[in-house]
């Protein structure tokens, strides 16, 4: 025994580990650093989480645009735990995603991206892009019908960037077109770059989280003076500090713990998003859709005015990283506690709010045509009628069924016609159909006269 | 004190040598490592024709899904190498081909042919026919691939996917 500590003194001595990392270890945090600052540190848990379970999937995928369709197929339904792999790094990104979100949320709320933290902030904010581009870089790899058209949808959106738009589209897909270049640009972003960024990043969140110290649970009344913080807070350690480990960091990794927990649950349970079909940009009977994550962003723009999107496309993203970016520049001292601070927690509710409606439109979709709607059946028609039995073929074969409801069939983008003719009288339903709408075709060109006729009988029928 | 006047001078001197040697290495081993991440702009992509079918695999009026390969692809580009249009055989001699993508965010459009309406399934843009935007976000029309008529065969000529600008 002696001799094992004699060993472990020799290899201490000469590696220098206690002496680096114990102060680091028990360096003191202030009293009543409870369960809200657990979400810092759970982000970084789901991080490592993700490297070692991104490390595994490499070892079995073929990052080849050929070949990476066929591996993913390997990878859920033969490898050995390959779908719960799969699903563990896919849970493990959505929770790093929320953990981030929350982090965020709770430092903005206590304000403890005042001085002198305003570059643990910054570098947070970075994070929170770089944690972003990583779920969509990684929904890329999952290279099946969606994984390249998500891609195309992306540069896009690059495209948007004025002057350089479609150099930065070209960069992004690794030429004119999807080809064999594309997806070893992704995994390289996915896996070296962003990833470096992150290493990068995390490490100086973290040095600076030593250096500055954790935020004190604030307490009304009690505003930071910049001339006077760090002697306070200096003094405040000294007199009752405590060390952060065990006393505070046994919460940390508790909840790191139950976290991981719930995403194995989750992954065992849900498995990996299913494939979709093969990646070939010839297969257009695809719907894309981004990952849950992203879905926001994708109800913005179905939502917004279609004469403001392209330059909201841009804007919006550069606005909301200066607006993040120059919070501590713009309040950097005064009060910390939320309750002396209304609209900051107003503001976040709002955001939240805002955030979680465009996710829940964009799960419905109601703007995309419904296209697995299926021909009326005689119950809904309810009428023998010739002519409105045959307008009720042609309501469905013209496609109005896939953006009108009748009954409970049909899309959700344009208005509910089960009842249409006790709201609107035969000539002006002949008006909205031959000259369309802000949403709406004109169908004065495509639908004959008698047509017409059958499909305007077929609404009246509906009342 | 001359001596170390001397010294001094020395000391600036090869401060500046091997800082000035190691911006020169970083800058040399640069050029490669620059040269593939802006791979994509420097290469320039050709423009071909490529077969689509035979004229007489075409009725008047009717269009068409035609799948054709890229102007340049790769040995592992496997079928990612493909591209899709829609062609539309308008007289005789007249053919006319869309791309397949939404001019709003690339999205891949359908063809309804009962409705003559091309759709796009992710933010519900729809054209008309002719290709105009009849409704929804799509900022303009879609783009047109150039089509010829060669020995009886129909061939599309490649082309990048379009993406729009700010300005669209």
């Amino acid at each position: 025994m002696n001799k094992l500590k004699q060993i472990w003194r020799w290899i201490d001595d000469r590696s220098g580990f206690s002496e680096i990392f114990m102060p680091l270890i028990k360096h003191p945090v202030p009293p009543g650093a409870k369960w809200s600052y657990v979400f810092g540190s759970a982000t970084l848990f789901c991080l490592v989480l993700q490297v070692i379970t991104g490390v595994a999937l490499s070892l079995l995928y073929q990052p080849s645009s050929s070949d990476a369709y066929q591996s993913l197929q390997f990878i859920t339904h033969q490898a050995a735990f390959g779908r719960t792999l799969r699903g563990i790094h896919y849970f493990g990104a959505s929770a790093m995603i929320i953990m981030v979100g929350i982090h965020m949320i709770r430092v903005y709320i206590t304000a403890a991206y005042k001085y002198p933290r305003e570059m643990a902030w910054i570098s947070g904010v970075i994070l929170l892009f770089m944690t972003i581009a990583m779920g969509f870089t990684g929904q890329l790899l999952r290279w099946d019908s969606n994984g390249v058209w998500s891609s195309v949808v992306a540069a896009e959106q690059l495209g948007r960037v004025p002057f350089i738009g479609k150099w930065l589209a070209r960069l992004l897909l690794g030429g004119d077109t999807i080809g064999g270049h594309s997806l070893s640009r992704f995994y390289a972003y996915h896996v070296f770059i962003i990833p470096a960024i992150i290493f990068l990043f995390v490490g100086y969140h973290l040095m600076l989280v030593i250096r500055n110290g954790i935020s004190e649970p604030p307490k009304a009344g009690r505003p930071v003076d910049p001339k006077t913080y760090r002697k306070w807070y200096k003094e405040l350690l000294e007199k009752s500090g405590v060390p952060f480990w065990p006393y505070a960091a046994w919460r940390d990794l508790l909840f790191g713990a139950l976290v991981i927990i719930a995403i194995i649950g989750m992954a065992v349970a849900f498995g990996p998003p299913e494939l979709t079909q093969p990646p070939d940009p010839a297969i257009i009977y695809a719907t894309p859709k981004p990952d849950w994550y992203m879905l926001s962003i994708f109800s913005l723009f179905a939502l917004m005015p279609p004469n403001i999107e392209s330059y909201m496309i841009v804007i919006g993203p550069v606005l909301t990283i200066i607006i993040l970016l120059a919070l501590p520049f713009i309040s950097n001292k005064g009060e910390r506690s939320p309750i002396r601070r209304p609209w900051a927690i107003f503001g976040s509710g709002c955001v939240v709010v805002f955030i979680f409606s465009l996710f829940l439109l964009g799960e419905r979709s109601d703007w995309s045509p419904n296209f697995k709607a299926k021909p009326l059946n005689a119950s809904t028609i309810h009428s023998t009628d010739q002519h409105v039995v045959h307008g009720a073929s042609l309501f469905y074969k013209k496609g109005c069924l896939y953006c009108h409801k009748v009954g409970e069939a049909g899309g959700m983008k344009g208005p509910d016609l089960s009842h249409v003719y006790t709201r609107l009288s035969e000539g002006e339903m002949k008006i909205r159909i031959v000259n369309g709408g802000d949403d709406m075709p004109a169908y004065g060109g495509i639908l004959s006269k008698k047509d017409m006729e059958d499909v305007i009988a077929f609404l009246k029928s509906r009342k | 004190m001359n001596e170390n006047k001397i010294n001094e001078k020395r000391r600036s001197f090869l401060v500046k040598l091997s800082v000035g040697l190691a911006a020169i290495s970083a800058a040399i081993a640069g050029v490669p490592v620059l040269s593939a991440v802006f791979a994509p702009l420097i290469k320039k992509t050709p423009k071909l024709w490529r077969q689509v079918g035979l004229v007489d695999t075409f009725n008047v009026g009717d269009t068409k899904l035609v799948t054709f390969e890229n102007a340049d692809p790769e040995n592992w580009a496997g079928v990612t190498a493909h591209s899709a249009a829609w062609l539309r055989r308008d007289a005789e001699n007249k053919f006319t081909a869309f791309s397949a993508n939404c001019t709003h965010l690339g999205c891949p459009v359908r063809w309804e042919s009962d409705a003559e309406l091309f759709m796009c399934p992710c933010h519900g843009g729809v054209y008309y026919k002719d290709g105009t935007v009849a409704a929804g976000p799509p900022p303009k029309a879609l783009v047109q691939y150039a089509v010829r008529i060669n020995k009886n065969q129909v061939e599309i000529q490649t082309a990048p996917i379009p993406i729009t600008n700010i300005t669209a």
